[in-house]
């Protein structure tokens, strides 16, 4: 479960790949942390390589979420596929984090 | 468990009766013995041996010469893991002695080496020894982790079946059916039945996040405090806010539950239900066609407290089967890596229309295994059943 970072001006995209699942959440979690800082002002996780995300991923981007949050750190979710943004909506977890259909709407909406 | 870096060092029992090794022990290992990598403690006889390990759990190897009064070498091999199971031992032997070399080596020795003794053989022997001793303890280790986990998901599995209903009263007017196939790492999907005043019943089916002992926890604690909501509260959505609420004191752990909730009033026919993020409820209409049901814009419970659930109403008709499912069921992987999906499971029932509760739920649970056949799922399978008779 690798996540490759970038920085755009002050935002940092992560972008996680393949299937994040109980069998590798920790791993998930402790790349995620190392690749974001509570003083960032802005996170955008992209989901462009992932195909699928079980409940204990989505307990990370939770914990992720309202870590952030708390922070005053923006942190919003982009380019998930078609299934993968519907476990979002059905969960309600969309009501708590943003989720944009590609990086640059979601780099056009922190930076706004 | 010790965090120090720096090395650990090895205890190793050295048995001779001659009193000349000793010294020249001391004296050739020296610069190991005093950067602390080496300890050596000495006894004459396989006896004085088997007492100083039997003493010192902390003696990592034994290094033992062949012919020694009272007890000689190669009993003292037999002898060790009586006493010292883990230990590893080598064996000082003439040079040439073939016939000592293999009974020894029979006996379970680890190494050999020769008089007179070539020091810096003997100090890679040492090296080879201890690091496979190490490896063998981790192994140990790694193998006891595994028992130990292996103990605990008995336990999460054993508390998951515990709390599931598995006798369903007979009505004339409804029947249900309930089932769960745990996924082999046991995921945290449950079900319940509440029966409640005015012959309403409450019918749940829940999906914990995550897998194993937290996640049979908090089913536990859904489940109760789900079954004391439903009691007191005035519908479904007001019972799914308070444990919503309740679930998010102390939840530092984020963990969360979906869940759909439905009070099913059988002298009207109608379902009343709330969703707490869950997969919407599936309706099977006597001719095979089905219908999902519109969600009321919930929330997984224990992500965000104070939030206010809503509620729908749905008449059945007579021959209606309503399937509460988690998502183990549209998500089951087959080996073409394809998800089952909704549209399979609805285009199975309008082949063949459900007969009643129980045949419409153990054919959830067939559908997904014979989608599935030997690709081993990683989520709970689960469903609840509820028809309307005519």
């Amino acid at each position: 479960m690798e996540i490759t970072a970038q920085r755009e001006s002050e935002t940092v995209i992560a972008k996680a790949n393949g299937r994040i699942d109980s069998s590798n959440s920790r791993e998930f979690h402790s790349n995620l942390e190392a690749v974001i800082a509570k003083d960032d002002p802005a996170i955008v996780l992209d989901f462009e390589g992932v195909s699928y995300i079980s409940s204990a991923g989505m307990r990370v981007i939770l914990i992720t979420a309202k870590g952030l949050q708390s922070s005053g750190v923006k942190f919003v979710l982009c380019s998930m596929n078609e299934s993968i943004r519907e476990v979002f909506k059905i969960s309600g977890f969309d009501k708590i984090i943003p989720i944009h259909g590609s990086q640059s709407e979601a780099l056009a909406a922190v930076s706004a | 468990m010790t965090m120090t870096e720096s090395p650990q060092k090895h205890k190793i029992l050295v048995v001779d009766d001659e009193p000349d090794l000793e010294p020249l022990m001391l004296q050739r290992m020296r610069r190991y013995i005093r950067t602390g990598v080496y300890e050596f403690v000495f006894a004459h006889d396989g006896v004085e041996a088997l007492e100083a390990l039997d003493a010192d759990e902390s003696i990592d190897m034994v290094l033992s010469d062949i012919n020694m009064p009272k007890m000689d070498g190669l009993t003292l091999l037999d002898r060790i893991p009586d006493v010292a199971p883990d230990i590893r031992a080598v064996i000082i032997s003439a040079y040439g002695d073939m016939k000592n070399i293999r009974i020894a080596m029979n006996r379970g020795a680890f190494d050999f080496v020769t008089k007179p003794v070539d020091f810096d053989d003997l100090k890679f022997t040492i090296d080879r020894t201890l690091q496979h001793i190490r490896e063998w303890k981790e192994a140990l280790s790694a193998r006891d982790k595994l028992v130990v986990l292996q103990n605990e998901l008995n336990v999460a599995s054993m508390m998951q079946q515990s709390i599931l209903p598995n006798k369903f009263a007979r009505n004339d007017n409804y029947k249900l059916f309930g089932t769960m196939q745990p996924a082999r790492n046991v995921g945290g999907d449950f079900f319940d039945v509440i029966g409640l005043s005015d012959d309403k019943v409450g019918l749940a089916i829940a999906d914990v996040s995550g897998k194993g002992v937290p996640a049979a926890l908090f089913m536990m604690s859904s489940r109760t405090l789900l079954k004391g909501a439903a009691m007191r509260a005035n519908g479904p959505g007001e019972a799914l806010t308070e444990v919503n609420d309740v679930l998010n004191e102390d939840n530092d752990a984020c963990m969360f539950v979906t869940m759909i909730y439905a009070v099913y009033d059988p002298t009207t026919g109608v379902l009343t239900y709330a969703d707490g993020g869950h997969d919407p409820p599936l309706v099977i209409h006597a001719d095979g066609s089905s219908t999902q049901l519109p969600v009321t814009d919930g929330l997984a419970l224990g992500v965000l407290p104070g939030f206010d659930f809503l509620q729908h109403s749905h008449e059945l008709a007579p021959g209606d089967t309503v399937v509460l499912y988690t998502d183990g069921v549209t998500e089951a992987i087959n080996a073409e890596e394809e998800q089952l999906g909704l549209d399979r499971l609805r285009e199975a029932f309008a082949a063949d229309p459900p007969g009643d509760a129980e045949d419409a739920g153990h054919r959830v649970i067939d559908l997904v295994n014979e989608f599935a056949g030997d690709v081993p799922q990683f989520d709970d399978t689960t469903c609840l059943v509820l028809r309307r008779e005519n």
